[in-house]
């Protein structure tokens, strides 16, 4: 098998384009500059993000580079079903207008930086912050790592290729690149070099949706050499759900969890104001139309036969799916267009990488290291901590990219969302003036955490959905993260309303959700 | 603390189940037919939805702005 051919005009034109965006983080630290000595500035851009600047770094942290190359990967492995992520990229956002402005307000004006602080003055409870904070912190560093892989295949495709302690180079000072500029500029870096990103990404799904269709003739014509199978999901039988129940349960799952995750939560607390968000909501869909698009690129590397195409073997033996956007690129664009798409998906990756870093290293810093080993930490030794916090954040998915095969990674993040969905009851109905009780929560908590994880081991950690089998026969296929969920609500909720029976009328004053104006 | 008031959410909010019922219903549109512009049904419908979607946020966001304005932004 030849090896992949080296691009020369497309490596130029990725390189230059990478220097650029490397120059415009470390010049984010000038912008609008406040005191990166505080983890208010550093980690959180000194929340003076307003409806734009919220709407690329939303955009390039909820839309990753990993989703650019793993949704058409599904699309063009698995066919309709990797459709899902344009639903559950739609209800994401009736969650986003009405359950966080609220938490944005309730954050702002008592300082909290991170989901877990919010948690810990809720519910008085230590224990259950630690709970959100060591779930968060657990479920992002995959996610870092699969950012890694994004960039590893446009770098293969490239044609960069070494061997032995040359193999990984690239990568390497794409990290240093990465940790440098997120270490100066905190926030900031990741939220300017997300304007860049994104034209660059708009530039190449707009082209890719006029473009390739005229060279394959039309979408009709791409459609139409889609096998009848992929084109639409499997009817399902009698006494099963089917492919109907995985398809709807991933999308709601999914939309669930996305904004519990560290980094989606950094990127709302950076807004200026409620209302950014509110606006937000109604314009970030943008964003899943783009989605939609690139999703149906895996239906053009279908139509187009890229698999087959003898220079891209080495990259489909190695990539599989993920291979399928890198190589298409290749096949209908100019060379210096494919260096845009390449810096476009490798910069994507460097976007939420670095937000990622900083959201975790917010957590750690606020949640771990202030509420349990240093109470008295000043400013400064606060934002010291989570700099220094991001860069072992980050070297961790470096080290994990490079020790284990990709599928590892992966299958952590499966196991990540099945995670971080289980901090729902405690920082979403945390916002709501219903009596939970902390060590309900926690009980909640663990129950899903060790239902989700078995339903995940039960298929080897292979496949997100779990074969639910209920009375008379009935298959519901469903996201294990969905059903772990359900027990977690089922327990969280039942045990409060035990645990209120049981409390002294006198203590019921006590309750710290008095202090929260809802 | 001081207690800003907070704005006061409306029952229009409740039109934002419209768009996440229409997209988790498999079944209404897992079809091919009818196409539009060559895109089976099932990608256009969802495609549209999308619009569809963030029409009625900014129209809730619109009509809650109306009766009471968010004042927390900088």
């Amino acid at each position: 098998m030849a090896p992949l051919a080296l691009q020369p005009v497309a490596l130029a034109v990725f390189l230059v384009l990478f220097v650029f965006v490397t120059v415009l983080g470390f010049m984010g630290a000038r912008w609008r500059r406040g005191d990166r000595d505080t983890l208010h500035e550093w980690g959180l851009g000194g929340q003076r993000f307003g409806t734009l600047i919220s709407w690329f770094l939303l955009g390039g942290d909820l839309y990753t580079a990993y989703t650019f190359v793993a949704v058409p990967a599904l699309v063009f492995g698995a066919g309709a079903i990797g459709f899902f992520a344009v639903p559950y990229t739609i209800i994401i956002y009736p969650i986003l207008f009405t359950v966080f402005p609220r938490l944005w307000r309730i954050c702002k004006r008592h300082g909290y930086l991170t989901a877990p602080e919010f948690v810990r003055g809720r519910f008085d409870s230590p224990a259950l912050s630690l709970a959100v904070a060591v779930t968060g912190i657990l479920a992002t560093m995959p996610y870092i790592a699969l950012q890694l892989v994004g960039m590893q295949v446009v770098i293969a495709a490239l044609g960069i290729e070494g061997s032995g302690i040359w193999a990984d180079a690239p990568l390497f000072v794409a990290f240093l690149v990465l940790a440098a500029f997120t270490y100066t500029s905190g926030l900031r870096a990741p939220a300017i070099i997300a304007v860049v990103k994104d034209l660059l990404i708009y530039a190449t799904v707009i082209a890719a949706a006029i473009v390739i269709p005229m060279h394959l003739g039309g979408w009709g014509k791409i459609f139409a050499s889609v096998p009848a199978a992929k084109l639409t999901l499997p009817v399902p039988g009698a006494h099963t759900l089917g492919s109907y129940g995985a398809y709807a349960t991933l999308a709601l799952g999914s939309a669930l969890a996305l904004f519990l995750y560290p980094h989606s939560m950094t990127g709302i607390l950076a807004a200026s104001g409620s209302r950014v968000l509110k606006r937000n909501a109604a314009l970030l869909p943008i964003y899943s139309l783009m989605l939609g698009v690139l999703a149906l690129m895996g239906f053009m590397a279908l139509a187009e036969g890229v698999s087959k195409m003898p220079q891209f073997a080495a990259g489909f033996a190695q990539y599989k799916g993920n291979f399928a956007v890198p190589a298409l690129l290749l096949a209908a664009f100019p060379g210096w267009f494919a260096g845009v798409a390449f810096a476009a998906i490798a910069i994507g990756a460097l976007v939420p990488a670095s937000i990622m870093s900083i959201a975790t290293a917010n957590i750690f810093t606020r949640d771990i290291y202030r509420a349990f080993l240093k109470p008295q930490a000043t400013d400064a030794q606060e934002s010291g901590m989570a700099k220094l916090v991001s860069l072992l954040v980050k070297l961790g998915a470096l080290m994990f990219i490079l020790v284990l095969p990709a599928s590892t990674a992966i299958q952590f993040q499966l196991l990540g969302g099945i995670w971080i969905i289980q901090t729902l009851p405690a920082v979403m109905l945390g916002l709501s003036r219903m009596r939970l009780r902390p060590g309900a929560l926690l009980a909640g908590w663990a129950s899903g955490m060790v239902v989700g994880t078995a339903m995940a081991a039960s298929t080897a950690f292979k496949s997100a959905i779990f074969p639910l089998h209920l009375a008379g026969g009935f298959i519901a296929p469903g996201y294990a993260a969905l059903y772990a969920l359900i027990v977690n609500l089922i327990v969280s909720l039942l045990l409060s309303a035990v645990l209120n029976a049981l409390r002294k009328p006198s203590r019921r004053m006590l309750d710290p959700a008095a202090r929260f104006e809802f | 603390m001081p207690t800003a008031p907070r704005p006061r959410a409306t029952y229009w909010r409740l039109l934002l189940i419209i768009p996440v019922l229409a997209v988790l219903w498999v079944p209404a549109f897992n079809r091919a037919g009818p196409a539009l512009w060559g895109f089976p049904f099932f990608y256009w419908y969802q495609m549209l939805w999308v619009i569809l979607c963030s029409v009625v946020a900014a129209g809730v966001f619109l009509l809650e702005e109306r009766r009471h304005p968010t004042r927390d932004d900088a």
